[in-house]
């Protein structure tokens, strides 16, 4: 397996999980838009997949406590190569195939310096963004269903 | 006597081609797409994915129309579609604390930390039928409220703060859960696989159990502590970037359920807890499961074990949907051989005793003459 070369410049972990997660809920259409925004379309060999397995879903006892198998998940997964040497990895839930090498050679764009802003700016600030709405509309229809409790006037008052 | 044969190969084809018109239906007909499904039957679609152990909606929808509606068939779909697939690994266990939530009741606290919200529930209505669902008639959009600040804590940890209440079950550190899909199953289990097998288990099977345990049958005096239905991250750890990533997003009910405890030999009166998780929407089964984790733990609280929720071997063993429908539907599988050989045995017991009461009748007739 080729991996790339462990590059003292690039951002922490934290920043590479973020990316990571944005790429995996980034939809087709979003990645194939922001590839036809691509000014230089990077050449790339795939190295592993697209393929799509299972990962087991794990829970944990009573919420908190000893993990247990819940059940799986499909997991569509793909490893790119570019012509510059940085493989680029992606997972994600679901058996899109062609999304998911997208994902692949996008990651391995951000962790170039030269093209990490393109990225930032064509997906994942936007797939954020998107996120950020859906979740903001979902917690409010949710929380015009909470229950406001009041007390009853009592009668002999 | 019975040669055997073969054949049916036509009858066969013909009744496959027959089954995809008839699942087809009207052709003037528009045809239901997978959006459809996935969209407008989705408890129909988060049953198949929980009892087929498979979370994937489009999937799932999928074998709800190949199947024409039949769920256990749908489950069964899914389920021989998994073993084509490898498995990459095992997720980082989700943390239900961290639930973007569409629902959250609680029937033990009426004012708690993220409050009562009832999401999208068929509670409180009428079960009236909608005469306005006979057409398309548009659909109010929902209304909007602003969210109150800070998490939904979990009921368990509010009780905790007491010490009135047993903690999450913990498995030591260096065990790893184990998996019924990987090794065969032997009893007495673990909670572990217990919940395992609960989660993937039949919706009816589960509700009947659970409601047994309510009627007396291993009474355990519950209470719902709390039910939440939302959205989790999925993480796992991807060996080439040495840390966990999130795969996206997946929706779970989970059910802590309390129940009163006067004590044993092993443990003090305090509160204890039977717990459900379920892909998807699903309350009642994420209920049901609860109850009969409580009831199976009969053993480990030192109860005493007289009712079939109890019954560790017997829940386990007959939970599986599927297992179940293959054993029972064989049965109407060609069985011609067997049976010839029975009835050749059938006749000649009934020739045996009819002999035998002959010579006995014989001599005693001649006596009564």
């Amino acid at each position: 397996m080729t991996v790339s070369a462990p590059d003292t410049s690039s951002p922490g972990t934290e920043a590479r999980k973020r990316a990571a997660g944005l790429l995996a809920r980034a939809s087709r259409e979003e990645l194939t838009g922001a590839w036809d925004a691509l000014a230089t379309k990077p050449d790339y060999t795939p190295v592993r997949g697209p393929e799509t397995g299972l990962v087991m879903v794990r829970g944990r006892i009573g919420g908190g406590g000893g993990p247990f198998n819940l059940g799986e998940a499909t997991v569509t997964r793909a490893t790119v190569l570019l012509a510059s040497g940085i493989a680029g990895h992606a997972h994600a839930l679901g058996t899109d195939k062609p999304k998911v090498r997208l994902a692949a050679v996008f990651d391995a764009l951000w962790q170039d310096g030269e093209t990490r802003s393109f990225v930032e700016s064509a997906i994942l600030a936007p797939v954020e963004a998107r996120i950020a709405e859906e979740d903001r509309q979902q917690a409010e229809e949710t929380a015009a269903t909470r229950v406001d409790f009041f007390t009853m006037v009592r009668g002999d008052d | 006597m019975y040669v055997a044969v073969k054949g049916g190969e036509a009858a066969i084809n013909a009744a496959h081609r027959l089954l995809a018109d008839r699942r087809r239906g009207e052709r003037s007909l528009p045809s239901v797409t997978i959006e459809q499904i996935v969209e407008q039957l989705a408890l129909a679609v988060d049953r198949v994915m929980a009892e087929a152990s498979l979370y994937d909606r489009a999937l799932a929808a999928l074998a709800v129309r190949q199947s024409r509606g039949d769920m256990i068939e749908a489950i069964f779909l899914l389920r021989a579609y998994r073993t084509t697939l490898p498995r990459f690994g095992s997720s980082e266990p989700i943390d239900t604390a961290k639930m973007h939530i569409a629902r959250r009741i609680s029937a033990t606290y009426k004012d708690l930390p993220g409050g009562q919200v009832l999401g999208p529930t068929f509670d409180y209505t009428h079960r009236l039928l909608d005469p306005s669902l006979l057409t398309d008639e548009d659909v109010d959009l929902p209304s909007r409220k602003e969210p109150l600040p800070g998490a939904s804590t979990r009921v368990s940890d509010i009780l905790a703060t007491e010490g009135l209440i047993e903690g999450d079950g913990e498995l030591p550190d260096d065990q790893p859960p184990g998996d019924l899909t990987r090794e065969p199953m032997e009893f007495p289990m673990g909670r572990d696989l217990r919940l395992q097998a609960l989660a993937r288990g039949d919706e009816g099977f589960l509700l009947a159990l659970g409601y047994s345990t309510q009627r007396g049958f291993g009474r355990n005096h519950p209470f719902v502590g709390e039910i939440r239905i939302g959205e989790v991250e999925v993480e796992l750890d991807v060996p080439e970037l040495g840390f966990a990533v999130s795969l996206g997003r997946v929706q779970v009910t989970e059910c802590q359920m309390v129940n009163q405890f006067k004590g044993s030999a092993k443990a003090p009166p305090q509160f204890t807890r039977g717990y459900g998780l379920v892909f998807g929407q699903s309350e009642r089964k994420a209920m049901s499961m609860a109850l009969v984790d409580r009831a199976l733990r009969a053993e480990e609280l030192g109860e005493d074990i007289t009712a079939p929720a109890q019954d560790e071997e017997f829940v386990i063993s007959h939970a599986d949907n599927v297992q179940a429908t293959g054993f029972v539907e064989h049965l109407k599988l060609p069985h011609y051989v067997d049976f010839q050989a029975e009835l050749a045995l059938v006749r000649k017991m009934r020739a045996d005793i009819e002999a035998a009461q002959k010579v006995k009748a014989g001599p005693l007739r001649d006596a009564a003459e």
